[in-house]
C-alpha cells in the first residue's frame, strides 16, 4: 500500500497554482518551522470573487497537495464558499490522508482564513458586507 | 534507475544468508529442545551459529543471547542492568543521540524511580569520553553509549569509555546495531559488558538479532517461559533466521576491508557533490563517520517531500523531518548537534550499498540538487531566506 492516494501524489508531483500574486488583495502564512510544515497563500479578490489564488509551502508531501487542493476548491469561488473551506473537505477532495496526516491539511484551511483576515484587514468595509 | 541507499533502515539479505537458512525452514524442521535426532540437529546448528557469532565478536559462545532483534536486546540489556542493580543505584548515564529502543526504555526507567545524565555531542556528533566520566557518580548503575549512529553515522569512543567505565565499576551497555558487520567491533578490545547487535543490518533476516553479556552480567528476562538461552530469554529459537544472520556476520566480516574501501570513497564522493548545493551542510563529523552514511540538511525545504520526489526518480533514503515521522518534531540527533528545527526538518541520510556505481553516485547528486532547487522554487522560507528577510544558518 502506497502511502498516500494516488490523488494526493498528483498534486504533490504537479501542484496547481503555485507562485506569487504581485499586489494581492490578501496574504496570509500559517504554519512554523517547529512543526514542520508553513503555508502561504495570495489571494485576488474581485466582486467578492476569489479572482486568482496562489500559494507557496514548505512541508511535507500531505502539505503541498492540500495546499494545492485547497487553491483549486476556491479559485473562481465568492469569498463566502472560501471562507467556509474545512480541511475536511480538502482531505476529502484528495482521497484522505492518513491519520497522522491531518494536520497538514489544517493548515490549507487556515492559510485561506488568514489570507482573508488579511483581506479584511485592508478593505474594512468588506467586513461590514459580510457581517450583514 | 533503481539505487536503494538506506541500508541503515535495513539491507538486502545475502545470497549466502538465504541459502544458510533454507534447510532450517523446510527440512530441519525439529525443535532444539526436543532429545531426539531430529531436534538435536537443529540444536547443533543453532550452538554452531553461536559459536560464530561469538567468535566475530570476540566473545564466549556463553555469553551470545539470541533476541527477536537490536530493539529487544536493547531492551533487556538496559531493563537488567537497572533492575539488577543494588537500591541504591538509581542512576544511568547515556548520550542525547541515542536510539529510541535505548531511549524509551531509559524514560520508562525514569518513570519508575530512575535517574538518567543524557550527556550531550558536540556539533561533530560525537560525545566526549571526558563528559561521560564526569557524569559519573557513586550510584550510577549502568552506562548505555551507542558505538555509531544510526542517522549521522558518527562513531563513538567506545573503547575509551568502556576503560572509564571499567576503572569505576561501573556496567557499559553499547547498541552496536550499526557497527556489527561493518567496521570491527571486539567486546574485550572494546571493554564493553553489554552489546546490542541485530542481524537485518548486515544482510541477514529482519526480526533477529543478539545480546552480548560478559560472563557475570545477570540478566533479567523480558519474556519468561521455557528454558531456551540459558534461562535468559524463553521461547523456541529461531533457528533458521540465527543460522542465516551467523552466515550474514561472516560474510560481513570476510568482505569488511573491500566494503568499508568502496563505501568510503562512495561516500566522500557524494559528500563532496551534495556539498555544491547552496545553503547545505554535512551532518556529524565527515571523518569519524561509519563508511556508508552520508547526512545532509539542505535549508529552505522539508525532507519529507524531497524522500518522495527522490523515490521517483528510483532513489531510496530516508529524512530525519518531523512529517517522516509522525511525531511534531525533527530528528533528537540533528537538535542535538546544534541545527535549529527550520534546517533540521530539511534532512536527507543516503546510505548506499557497497556496489553502487560513480555513474549511480553522480546520478543520486544530481537528482538531490535539481529536486532541492525545486522545492526551494516554492517555498517561503526559502523566499525570505533569499529576501533577506531571515538570515541563512547554513
Ligand atoms: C542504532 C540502532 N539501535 C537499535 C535498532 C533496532 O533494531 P531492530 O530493528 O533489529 O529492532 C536500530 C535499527 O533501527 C538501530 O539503528
Ligand atoms: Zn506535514
Amino acid at each position: 500500500m502506497a502511502l498516500y492516494s494516488e490523488k494526493v501524489m498528483d498534486h504533490f508531483r504537479n501542484p496547481r497554482n503555485v507562485g506569487v500574486i504581485e499586489n494581492a488583495d490578501g496574504v496570509g502564512e500559517v504554519g512554523n518551522a517547529k512543526c514542520g510544515d508553513i503555508m502561504k497563500m495570495y489571494l485576488k479578490i474581485e466582486n467578492d470573487i476569489i479572482e486568482d489564488v496562489k500559494f507557496e509551502t514548505f512541508g511535507c508531501g500531505s502539505a503541498i497537495a492540500s495546499s494545492s487542493m485547497a487553491t483549486e476548491l476556491i479559485k473562481g469561488r465568492p469569498v463566502s464558499e472560501a471562507a467556509a473551506l474545512t480541511n475536511k473537505a480538502v482531505a476529502e477532495a484528495l482521497d484522505g490522508l492518513p491519520d497522522y496526516k491531518m494536520h497538514c491539511s489544517v493548515l490549507a484551511e487556515e492559510a485561506i482564513q488568514s489570507a482573508l483576515e488579511n483581506y479584511y484587514e485592508r478593505h474594512p468595509e468588506k467586513k461590514k458586507d459580510k457581517e450583514v | 534507475m533503481k539505487i536503494y541507499a538506506d541500508n541503515a533502515a535495513t539491507t538486502k539479505m545475502s545470497r549466502r544468508a538465504v541459502d544458510a537458512m533454507m534447510p532450517y525452514i523446510y527440512d530441519i524442521y525439529g525443535n532444539p529442545s526436543s532429545l531426539y535426532s531430529e531436534g538435536q540437529r537443529a540444536k547443533e546448528a543453532l550452538e554452531e551459529a553461536r559459536r560464530r557469532v561469538a567468535l566475530a565478536i570476540g566473545a564466549e559462545a556463553k555469553e551470545i543471547i539470541f533476541t527477536s532483534g537490536g530493539s529487544e536486546a536493547d531492551n533487556q540489556a538496559i531493563t537488567s542492568a537497572a533492575v539488577g542493580a543494588r537500591k541504591n543505584k538509581r542512576h544511568i548515564v547515556t548520550t542525547a543521540i541515542e536510539h529510541h529502543a535505548v531511549l524509551h526504555t531509559l524514560e520508562r526507567l525514569e518513570k519508575e524511580g530512575f535517574e538518567v545524565t543524557r550527556v550531550g555531542v558536540g556539533e561533530d556528533g560525537v560525545v566526549d569520553a571526558r563528559d561521560v566520566a564526569s557524569a559519573l557518580r557513586d550510584d550510577t548503575c549502568l552506562v548505555t553509549v551507542m558505538y555509531a549512529n544510526n542517522e549521522i553515522g558518527t562513531l563513538q569512543p567506545v573503547k575509551e569509555i568502556g576503560r572509564i567505565c571499567r576503572e569505576r565499576g561501573v556496567p557499559f551497555h553499547t547498541d552496536a546495531v550499526q557497527a556489527v558487520g561493518h567496521i570491527p567491533v571486539n567486546v574485550s578490545d572494546d571493554n564493553v559488558d553489554m552489546l546490542s547487535a541485530s542481524a537485518h543490518k548486515f544482510h541477514g533476516p529482519k526480526g533477529v538479532g543478539f545480546l552480548y553479556a560478559k560472563r557475570g552480567v545477570r540478566l533479567q528476562n523480558l519474556i519468561e517461559g521455557g528454558a531456551q538461552e540459558r534461562g535468559r530469554r524463553a521461547g523456541t529459537e529461531n533457528v533458521a533466521g540465527i543460522v542465516a544472520m551467523a552466515e550474514a556476520l561472516d560474510e560481513s566480516i570476510e568482505n569488511m576491508a573491500r566494503d568499508a574501501c568502496a563505501l568510503t570513497r562512495a561516500r566522500d564522493r557524494m559528500i563532496a557533490g551534495l556539498s555544491k548545493i547552496p545553503h547545505s551542510a554535512l551532518n556529524g563529523d565527515a571523518a569519524r563517520r561509519l563508511p556508508g552514511n552520508v547526512n545532509f540538511c539542505f535549508e529552505g525545504i522539508e525532507g519529507e517531500s524531497l524522500l518522495l520526489l527522490l523515490d521517483d526518480r528510483g532513489i531510496s533514503a530516508s529524512s530525519g523531518s518531523a512529517c517522516t515521522s509522525g511525531s511534531l518534531d525533527p530528528s533528537h540527533v540533528l537538535l542535538a548537534i546544534g541545527r535549529v528545527h527550520d534546517v533540521a526538518h530539511g534532512s536527507l541520510r543516503l546510505t548506499p550499498s557497497p556496489d553502487i556505481t560513480d555513474d549511480e553516485i553522480d546520478y543520486v547528486i544530481k537528482s538531490v540538487t535539481e529536486v532541492v532547487a525545486y522545492l526551494r522554487s516554492f517555498s517561503p522560507v526559502w523566499r525570505d531566506l533569499v529576501n533577506g528577510q531571515k538570515q541563512h544558518i547554513l
